[in-house]
């Protein structure tokens, strides 16, 4: 059953340095206050596992807590680089980052078969790209009909976490309106940390929304606005504005790190 | 807006029209961010009212009124007839080969429609290091043809990719802010179609490669002044200038 606690708790106790740690959603509730808390935590040498890498694995890259990242499409969506991550790659600052690149589907398929226990998932894909040789991948016949797919193994994060928009007193969690890979990553992962807008008496059940049952999940963290500039369906919207702002933020080291000291090293963890 | 503030049009505007002119009313659409999600917006804006837009955040019939920034803004999550998972966006939708036109950009080209999109310069020692693959190969591979959006460059149009992310073997279209290019029966591009006011010597100073010319190149038309209301609606309060 998922344990309710503060997010610094959940962050101390479930994220280890050299862990793998995916945090996901897919624009939409990036849980971007527990990224946040792995800052002030410091951890470091983890291997970053997201499909969307963008400002907040910009920042956690930026301030050496990764070693190692596994990604699909990394960049801040319709404004352009990441000058974090490419300084990074480009100039080995703050420290050397390892890159593991798949493509959306072959990373959406990875998920899938962590979450359901398969060693590997199966896409139609990767054929004519210079990726094949860049990432871990493997051909193999269909054993009924003989066709060619390509394998990817599946991803088993230590951590997965995600920010939703509601969970209940006993850790059941809901949440609606885009869904990326939420699920899986949680489903997928040997711990899992979600954090939540609120948490309320009772879940009202919602057509076509993910439920996620308290005892799939290890720990609740209640945090109003914890996916912010990100938004939460139903909650606020997307800060379009920081998204476009952050291009001018990130652009140079003692900006960057200003910046990150101002709004997130010198600020507590939120309470709850 | 008045026929003659209609005659006056940037290039790229003048891109985002001649690529929404080519899709066809009631085509299922994978759109990229950027100036492939203008282009089919602004189909479905025009002469294309039932294209059925499909996002890879997992919103399938998104039907923004204004340009989403990302592909997961809460607009094209409010407007969708459904939104799915991502696994199942790429899985049942894309693979499962029921979507007619793929619409990417790309950093780089080459003559055969191969795309970059993830780094320029060598891959261990990056001169400029790129988002990535994201859907675009299988994108490319799985829609029922292709269309690839990007502003005509030398560093762009390259005899050489720098890394291939994508296949172009799916490539039927691609559009640029000088013209169109479509491939031939061996797969090579050729220049097909010039926008108002461009030659195609300003086309080849524009290529690496030699680009080749077809004999039955046409002229396109400028835009309408219905087209560019209907573009320039999409995005009435642009303070978000920086969008690519």
């Amino acid at each position: 059953m998922a344990e309710i606690v503060p997010l610094a708790d959940a962050v101390r106790e479930l994220v280890h340095d050299g862990d793998a740690v995916a945090l996901e959603g897919f624009t939409h509730l990036i849980p971007h206050a527990a990224g946040h808390e792995v800052i002030r935590q410091q951890r470091r040498e983890l291997t970053l596992v997201r499909m969307t890498p963008d400002v907040i694995y910009d920042q956690l890259i930026g301030m050496g807590c990764a070693r190692k990242l596994v990604f699909s499409w990394g960049g801040n969506p319709g404004v352009g680089s990441l000058h974090r991550l490419r300084d990074a790659v480009e100039h080995d600052w703050p420290e050397p980052l390892e890159l593991e690149e798949h493509s959306h589907a072959g990373m959406a398929a990875a998920y899938s078969a962590g979450a359901s226990g398969f060693p590997f998932g199966v896409v139609r894909g990767y054929k004519g790209t210079d990726l094949a040789e860049r990432t871990r991948v493997a051909w193999i016949s269909c054993p009924f009909t003989g066709e060619q797919v390509a394998a990817v193994p599946a991803i088993r994060p230590d951590v997965g976490i995600i920010h939703a928009q509601q969970a209940d007193e006993a850790g059941n969690v809901q949440l609606w309106g885009i869904s990326g890979v939420q699920k899986e990553v949680v489903l997928a992962s040997s711990r899992s940390i979600v954090t939540v807008e609120e948490i309320v008496s009772r879940l009202e059940p919602r057509p076509g929304s993910v439920y996620l049952p308290g005892w799939a999940v290890t720990a609740v963290s209640e945090v109003p606005g914890g996916a912010r500039p990100s938004y939460a369906h139903g909650y606020y919207a997307r800060d379009n504005a920081f998204y476009v702002g952050w291009d001018e933020i990130s652009r140079d080291r003692a900006g960057f790190q200003g910046w990150m000291a101002r709004h997130v090293l010198e600020r507590e963890a939120s309470p709850a | 807006m008045t026929q003659v503030e209609a005659l006056t049009h940037t290039a790229d505007e003048m891109m985002a029209v001649a690529a929404a002119r080519r899709l066809r009313n009631g085509t299922v659409c994978f759109v990229g961010i950027g100036l492939p999600s203008e282009a089919a917006n602004l189909a479905r804006a025009t002469h294309a009212p039932e294209c059925v837009l499909i996002y890879e955040s997992g919103t399938i019939g998104a039907k923004p009124v204004h340009l989403p920034l990302s592909i997961g803004d809460s607009e094209l999550a409010e407007t969708a007839d459904a939104v799915v998972s991502v696994p199942e966006i790429f899985g049942y939708w894309l693979q499962g080969g029921r979507i007619d036109v793929g619409f990417l950009g790309a950093a780089q080209i080459d003559r055969y429609g191969n795309l970059n999109s993830t780094v320029i310069g060598d891959y261990e020692h990056p001169k400029v290091r790129l988002p990535g693959a994201g859907g675009a190969p299988e994108i490319a591979a799985w829609c029922g043809e292709t269309f690839v959006m990007l502003r005509h460059t030398p560093r762009a149009f390259v005899e050489q990719l720098d890394f291939r992310t994508t296949g172009g073997a799916g490539v039927t279209c691609v559009v640029t802010d000088l013209g169109v290019l479509e491939p031939r029966a061996d797969g090579e591009l050729e220049l097909t179609e010039l926008h108002p006011g461009v030659t195609v010597e300003q086309t080849l100073d524009a290529t690496s490669w030699q680009l080749r010319v077809s004999p039955d190149l046409r002229r396109g038309a400028p835009p309408q002044a219905e087209e560019l209301q209907a573009l320039r609606a999409l995005k009435p309060n642009d303070d978000l200038e920086g969008r690519p």
